[in-house]
């Protein structure tokens, strides 16, 4: 199996704070794979890094074996890398098939195009897509009315509209009721299976990091602690450390799952 | 040395009601988030009234005694303004208060001429202070001293405030969250009710204040308003010290300014501002905007469709009607009609860099007064030909755009309006100063079609093809992918770049294209009227459009066309009576407050409630 994503000695510090610690790790191809910790643990500064929208203070990322440390966001995209967001991120003036349009108008380089009307372009794709997240039967609803977890299923949808090879999703069932959490990460475990994306989370829902991640790292204070299967992370003493001394259920959790 | 230590003792006094109208009007942005164009209207009322009171009240006590009352005084009309005015609007969308503001500023211009008429009034001296101080051997007059002395104390007296009362403290926490504050239990509507009295009472104590210096007269309200807008920007919105100290920097560097480059005096300022907001893009004591972070206010725009068959007949039928208008209407019709057309072409390339891109520019006559003056000076200087001149004018504005475009999109938000407002006062002062070339004042006159097309009928025809072109063409583009690609950017530019759109390219490219746009209304404007002098790059100007984009609704595709043809109409009916700003201003108001989604919007909205149009599925 190649290796999709690699960091190296990935390391950001905020003046005196040290949010992400020389962190290295692999993401093979196909594979789900979970980065968990607690609050501040720097998920999301780690995410932010690998997406571009935050250059690492050190450190290097790559993707299939190329340099993407300090690109942009709209690079790392192109260079296919898709992302989803913790607060969602949509087009609220357009309606849901638009929404996706709009990620393949980018793909086909047509931003800058002026004759046609866009609304008529890469629909069928679109709805192919749409239909991928179960959203087709609401493709024309104006994207504003949508509920939570249908704009987190859009917002999916868009995300692989360029094929992408690599998927980043930063707390993908955050703001979400139970059963859609376990149903969003179903979905996302089978394209995973379907497609060949690989893809990286971030998650504090144990029940779905268990429950779909391959593997599981675990990052606390900026640092990685360990790394492993879903029950050799139970397992590790120093994960049941940082988790319960953060004071979360753990227990709760692992009945959940069990 | 003598002569120079004298200019900056004359500029820091020049300083003294600069700032105090300035830091009230960062007061009221801090907190209400409104953009108070009234801001002027105020000050200029502070004088009249410190005026009116300083005829009756004697001596010491009554020309201190006024100057008090003429702020307090102006501090209840700011009430009075905040409670009918601004309250009903404070739930419309984003800026759309600033309209209702400038209602009020027509409102306020009538009354004051109805009361103390047309004539500009000298302002009294100041009793005990009539003569000057020799500092150095130059001759300061004693009023300048007092100023030097009183500003500084004010300045105090309200950091003062600001740092150590409660009223204070709710003002800062309101600056940096004010959902925050009202969530802790503070009645909000008193709060902007408070800060919008005291930054009225500070416009006021200005406006009185300067009056030994400079007296009360018809036009200070304008007059006053830029360099309050660039003080604020300099400064950075919401802060004080900043406020302050900028309001020295301009006051000091126009003192030099007037003795040593007196031909670039108005230049001079907005050059200090843009160079300022280069190096720091908020200011020198402001903090980055955070305005819109907690959503959006109003409704969400709707998806945009293309017309329907049935619209399009309708248009058609219209444009039919449109062009059989030389055939039945008289030669007055023919004119206005004229205008109209090339005022709705102006508005909508606004509204498609307001309503579709979402970036507020405050100086979009930039590029309509640009487009006029390329297309003028072409004739002028280098005989060329009108038809060429003509299509070179868009041209010009386009390339102005572009480079304005460019500086201003490093900001956001109200920075980014202030900026472009800058860009155009800078075109304006450059055209007013600049005599030898653009005839200044005078303007540029005999600026005539060709012979085939010197007639009303011949340039009505030609208007409404280049008009009506021109608004179907930033409609087709609006459907276009690069359209979608703007609102893309405007609605979520974190989701835009992360889906691989270069979200500045697209608005540099969506920001030169208005000003194509506007500035083909510009060419068209001043062949119609054969002559083009600098207030059609005024701020007036710009607020026309910005105007007639927000009455007739941003959030529609239409909203530019009708408001314009609406209010256009209106204007050039109501411009035959003496008092019509004021009629234009309560209108204006009173559209603000009932349609606060703007004309096609409310419209819509009262279709759909009589069953009218079609509902969004939902």
């Amino acid at each position: 199996m190649s290796v999709v994503l690699e960091t190296r000695g990935l390391t950001k510090a905020f003046g005196g704070l040290v949010a992400v610690d020389n962190v290295s790790f692999q993401l093979q191809e196909s594979e789900l794979l979970a980065l968990i910790g607690p609050n501040g643990a720097g998920k999301s500064t780690c995410f932010n890094m690998l997406m571009g929208q935050l250059p690492p203070t050190s450190g290097e990322v790559f993707l299939m074996g190329e340099k993407i440390t300090g690109l942009k966001p709209r690079q790392i995209w192109r260079k296919g890398v898709g992302r989803t967001f913790q607060i969602t991120a949509t087009y609220s003036s357009m309606t849901v098939v638009e929404n996706v349009q709009m990620a393949l108008l980018s793909h086909n380089g047509r931003i800058f195009r002026f004759r046609s009307q866009a609304h008529r372009l890469y629909r069928k794709e679109a709805l192919a897509l749409l239909d991928m997240v179960g959203m087709a039967d609401q493709a024309d609803r104006h994207c504003a009315v949508l509920a939570y977890g249908d704009l987190k299923r859009l917002e999916l949808a868009t995300a692989l509209a360029h094929e992408p090879t690599l998927l980043l999703m930063d707390e993908p069932t955050a703001g979400m009721a139970p059963k859609e959490r376990i149903a969003l990460m179903q979905l996302t475990a089978d394209i995973v299976r379907d497609q060949g994306v690989s893809v990286l989370f971030t998650e504090h829902d144990m029940d779905v990091v268990f429950a779909h991640s391959h593997r599981i790292m675990v990052l606390n204070r900026g640092a990685l602690i360990a790394e492993g299967s879903a029950a050799e992370i139970r397992a590790n003493p120093m994960v049941q450390e940082v988790y319960l001394g953060g004071g979360t259920v753990f227990g709760a959790e692992e009945h959940a799952d069990a | 040395m003598e002569f120079f230590v004298a200019q900056i003792l004359t500029g820091l006094a020049n300083a003294s009601s600069l700032f105090l109208v300035a830091c009230g009007l960062s007061l009221i942005f801090g907190v209400t988030r409104i953009v108070n164009f009234a801001h002027g209207s105020l000050y200029m009322l502070g004088a009249y009234i410190g005026l009116t009171l300083m005829e009756t009240l004697p001596g010491h006590v009554g020309f201190w005694g006024s100057i008090l009352l003429a702020g307090i005084a102006v501090g209840l009309i700011g009430v009075v303004i905040e409670m009918l005015v601004l309250r009903p609007v404070y739930r419309a969308p984003e800026l759309f208060q600033l309209v209702a503001t400038f209602g009020v500023i027509l409102v306020i211009q009538d009354l004051a001429l109805m009361i103390w008429g047309p004539e500009d009034q000298l302002g009294p001296r100041a009793p005990g202070l009539r003569g000057v101080f020799r500092i150095m051997g130059e001759p300061i007059p004693k009023y300048d001293i007092v100023l030097l002395i009183i500003t500084p104390i004010i300045a105090l007296a309200l950091w003062y405030m600001m740092a150590r009362t409660r009223l204070g403290v709710l003002v800062r926490a309101a600056t940096q969250d004010r959902e925050m504050v009202g969530a802790l239990g503070v009645n909000q509507a008193w709060l902007f009710t408070g800060v919008f009295a005291l930054g009225s009472a500070l416009a006021g104590l200005g406006g009185a204040l300067q009056l030994p210096k400079g007296g009360a007269d018809l036009l200070m309200d304008f007059t006053i308003l830029t360099p309050v807008f660039v003080v604020v920007v300099i400064g950075g919105m919401g802060s004080l010290p900043g406020a302050y100290l900028a309001a020295i920097i301009i006051s000091v560097l126009n003192v030099f300014g007037v003795t040593y480059i007196p031909q670039s005096t108005l230049v001079l300022m907005f050059l200090v501002m843009i160079v300022v907001l280069m190096i720091r893009p908020y200011g020198l004591f402001g903090r980055e905007e955070v305005a819109g972070e907690h959503g959006q206010v109003g409704e969400p725009e709707e998806p945009i469709k293309p017309a329907s068959r049935q619209t399009r007949l309708i248009v058609a039928a219209g444009l039919v009607l449109l062009a059989l208008l030389p055939l039945i209407g008289s030669n007055f019709a023919l004119v206005l009609s004229t205008d109209i057309l090339i005022f709705c072409l102006f508005a909508a390339s606004l509204h498609f860099l307001l309503g579709l891109g979402g970036m507020v520019s405050f100086g979009h006559a930039a590029y309509y007064g640009g487009g006029a003056y390329v297309a003028a000076l072409l004739v002028t200087w280098t005989n060329t030909p009108m038809e060429l001149a003509f299509l070179l004018a868009p041209f010009g504005a386009g390339l102005a755009a572009i480079i304005i475009g460019w500086v201003c999109l490093r900001l956001t938000g109200v920075y980014f309006a202030m900026l472009t407002l800058a860009f155009a006062q800078l075109l304006w002062s450059l055209v007013w100063q600049w005599q030898d070339v653009t005839g200044g004042d005078d303007g540029l006159v005999n600026i005539w079609p060709s012979d085939w097309l010197n007639n009303n009928t011949a340039f009505f025809y030609f208007a409404l093809l280049f008009s009506v072109g021109g608004i179907l063409v930033l409609r087709h583009v609006a459907h276009s992918p690069f359209g979608y690609a703007l609102r893309a950017a405007r609605d979520s530019q974190r989701q835009a770049e992360a889906t691989g759109i270069d979200t500045q390219r697209v608005k540099l490219l969506a920001f030169t294209f208005a000003g194509f746009m506007g500035g083909l209304a510009g060419a068209l404007f001043v062949f119609s009227k054969g002559s083009v002098f600098p207030n059609e790059l005024e701020i007036v100007r710009s607020f026309d459009a910005l105007i007639v984009v927000f009455l007739g609704g941003v959030k529609t595709l239409a909203g530019g066309v009708v408001g314009a043809a609406f209010f256009k109409g209106v204007e050039d009916i109501l411009t035959r009576f003496e008092y019509w700003r004021l009629v234009m201003g309560l209108l204006i108001i009173f559209v603000v407050v009932v349609a606060p989604e703007g004309i096609v919007g409310s419209l819509r909205r009262a279709a759909r409630r009589i069953g009218l149009g079609k509902e969004q599925p939902s």
